[in-house]
């Protein structure tokens, strides 16, 4: 997870400059910027555009396709609960209803006090031990409500 | 020689606690002045028993699991060791029946040799495709895999050998070789799998295509919901390019061939493989006309092999051992092996790899033990969100590409989800057609606002509202989608629907649920930019 010190244009051209030379180097940039900020600021759009040579609206274009790039910073921690059909059979929904109720957020927002972003996703490949979340990058397996509390609660001890 | 321990590295193993398993064993060598050592294997695929440990002895690897970080010292006490009884023992890991019945070639070394040891990897017959594949040519190679019968595990079953060969008969300065790590369907794993177990398995496969096409330049587009896949790869590509495996001069044999792994950015779209060349330039994953083939003007417009990662993990094999070996595995036109996952209601879940030929029903009870909850088996949804929901009356349907395509199925690329009797059909067709909403890239109508429809349409059926009209738009709706789209995902997206109506109509017949009762879910809202 990012250190979310905010934005920074010299950090930022820095990690456009590391990485402009390669072929098709537009999804390595956005994923160096999200890596450092926790999310793909608007400034960055002037910046990689120029270092690219291509439009603002070709990268824009581009941040706002893929899932993945968020447009503000995340909180502290970032869940991401699989709502696919595996994790779905064994019960997921119920799960995620607990920890949307638990956190207050629906899934794809953040937390009042900026402790947890609750996103969903399609699947982590760990069906056969669902239900499936990731908690800041690290992949849990037969997540019940239970588990998922357990979860919440460690995650707010280390924050 | 120090006494070897092995505890699985694999994330789907770590998710259940085995990164504090191997903690915990590192911990107990130590205090106990042990002349052992722990090795994170990759994972045998038996997920119900992870964290699987395993311990070398005279007789072979001794397996006892699920053990949790708490019975680590506890099994130290009892001598597992030297192979002691304990309450996790499970015995010869070989033995295992859910192992000893599975006929592993793609998934041959997975969870048995040490991931990132190249020593162990050509100690277990490693890199001697890629050593048979530099005494032939191009040309034989590319036979040797279209003798084999291998094709595409990715989910449409091309046949691997006739990409190459139009790629190699394409001339061209710079040609490609791109593997399709973009493994998104529900219930499949076996790509992460053989990534984190096995990688350099997959690395000797893209070798080997780039010599049979010509290809000097392979990536490795992998989704970025496998960080620790992605981790994996480039420690694996770090030693190859060390020892001469990767690099201007593969294996002293003057060849040159570069690999680099890229991440995907949460786009199911992108495992569609012209989505997957737009987003590796570094475009919006929007799908491609076909033709141009991606084998003519592919990656920078290139000829380019796209294969996903089991087909490519499978050439080593098949050059090792010759097409033939490989061809006499299987039934009809589907060679070889498949490598099944069972997933989601499963008691049992785990990779299965057999021959093609088993059976839906062979596959869910006798490897995967019936359902997780004890509860009757009601639907099976194989091939992926755009597969088709199975009734219990069509388990004895073989996995076998065609004999899933002739009940309106797909086998896709093996991962078979099990639902138990508290499913309801109506919601999974309604959920089938959000997902499709929320990937669809957006390039054609059906797709991006067929999908959107398809949500409001199955709404109205399950709030009962003029519920037989709105069947039949439904099913002229998936019509438009099935003939009018681009892509798969809008051409198969009708599959799970139209499945689901087909042979649980009881589902669509129920009263409304009350307004409070029926909470459908919402696909996560995508921020606008402003």
């Amino acid at each position: 997870m990012s250190t979310s010190q905010g934005w920074d244009a010299d950090r930022a051209l820095a990690r456009i400059q590391e990485l402009e030379r390669l072929p098709g180097a537009l999804l390595p940039i956005l994923h160096a910027l999200q890596d450092e900020f926790g999310y793909v600021d608007k400034a960055a759009i002037p910046l990689v555009a120029s270092a690219l040579n291509l439009s603002h609206a070709e990268v824009h274009g581009v941040v706002s396709f893929y899932h993945d790039f968020r447009h503000e910073a995340p909180g502290r921690h970032v869940l991401k609960l699989c709502r696919a059909e595996a994790c779905q059979s064994m019960g997921c929904e119920k799960m995620i209803r607990h920890v949307e109720d638990r956190l207050g957020v629906k899934l794809g927002s953040t937390t009042d006090d900026r402790g947890f972003t609750v996103e969903a996703v399609y699947c982590l490949g760990n069906c056969a031990l669902s239900p499936a979340v990731m908690l800041d990058g690290k992949l849990y397996g037969r997540v019940s409500s239970d588990v998922a509390d357990f979860l919440i609660d460690d995650a707010k001890r280390h924050s | 020689m120090s006494l070897r321990i092995y505890v699985p590295g694999d994330a789907a193993a770590m998710s259940v606690g085995a990164e504090a398993v191997a903690k915990a064993m590192a911990d107990q060598i130590t205090s106990r002045r042990l002349d052992a050592s722990v090795v994170r294997n990759g994972s045998r695929g038996m997920f119900w028993l992870e964290p699987l440990v395993e311990v070398e002895t005279p007789r072979g690897r001794i397996a006892y699991g699920p053990v949790t970080a708490e019975e680590v010292p506890g099994l130290f006490d009892a001598g597992f060791l030297e192979a002691k009884p304990h309450r996790l023992y499970l015995g010869l890991t070989e033995e295992i029946p859910y192992l000893k019945k599975q006929e592993r070639l793609t998934f041959a070394r997975c969870g048995i040799t040490d991931p990132l040891s190249l020593s162990d990897y050509v100690s277990h017959g490693g890199y001697r495709g890629l050593e048979r594949a530099l005494t032939l040519t191009p040309q034989a190679i590319v036979e040797e895999v279209t003798n084999s019968g291998l094709r595409g595990r990715g989910g449409a079953g091309f046949p691997t050998g006739i990409k190459w060969r139009t790629v190699l008969n394409t001339a061209a300065d710079q040609k490609y070789v791109v593997c399709n790590a973009d493994e998104g369907d529900s219930g499949t794993y076996a790509d992460r799998m053989i990534m984190e177990g096995d990688p350099f398995v997959l690395i000797e496969g893209m070798t080997i295509a780039g010599f049979a096409v010509g290809a000097t330049s392979g990536y490795i587009y992998l989704r970025s919901e496998y960080p620790h896949a992605f981790r994996q790869l480039q420690r694996a590509i770090a030693i190859a390019y060390d020892k001469g495996y990767l690099g201007e001069n593969v294996a002293g044999s003057g060849k040159r061939f570069d690999l680099e792994p890229r991440m995907g950015a949460g786009a199911y779209i992108c495992g569609e493989e012209t989505s997957l060349l737009e987003s590796l330039e570094g475009k919006r994953g929007q799908i491609r006309f076909k033709p141009p083939l991606p084998a003519i003007k592919g990656l920078f417009g290139q000829p380019t092999v796209v294969n996903n990662v089991i087909s490519l993990a499978t050439v080593p094999i098949i050059l090792d051992k010759g097409s033939q070996y490989y061809r006499d595995f299987g039934m009809g036109k589907s060679r070889g092996t498949l490598t099944i996952q069972l997933a989601g209601n499963i008691k049992h879940g785990g990779l299965v790899e057999k021959a093609f030929g088993l059976t839906l029903r062979e596959a869910i009870y006798d490897f995967g033990g019936g359902t997780a909850s004890g509860r009757p088996l009601r639907a099976v949804q194989a091939g992926g969100p755009l597969g088709a929901y199975f009734p219990e009356s069509l388990l004895d349907t073989p996995l076998d590409y065609e004999a899933f395509a002739e009940r309106k199925g797909m086998l896709g690329h093996g991962g078979i989800v099990v639902f138990d009797d508290s499913v309801d059909l109506a919601h999974q067709a309604r959920f089938a057609m959000e997902f499709c909403a929320v990937e669809s890239c957006g390039k054609c109508t059906p797709c991006r606002v067929g999908s959107t429809r398809g949500v409001e349409v199955i709404d109205k059926i399950i709030a009962n509202q003029d519920r037989v009209q709105n069947l039949e738009l439904l099913g002229d709706l998936c019509e438009v989608l099935t003939d009018g789209s681009l892509c798969a995902l809008g051409g198969l997206i009708p599959f799970p629907v139209q499945s689901a109506i087909r042979h649980f109509p009881e589902d669509f017949d129920k009263p409304a649920p009350s307004p409070s009762a029926y909470r459908p879910n919402r696909a996560q809202e995508t921020q606008p930019w402003h």
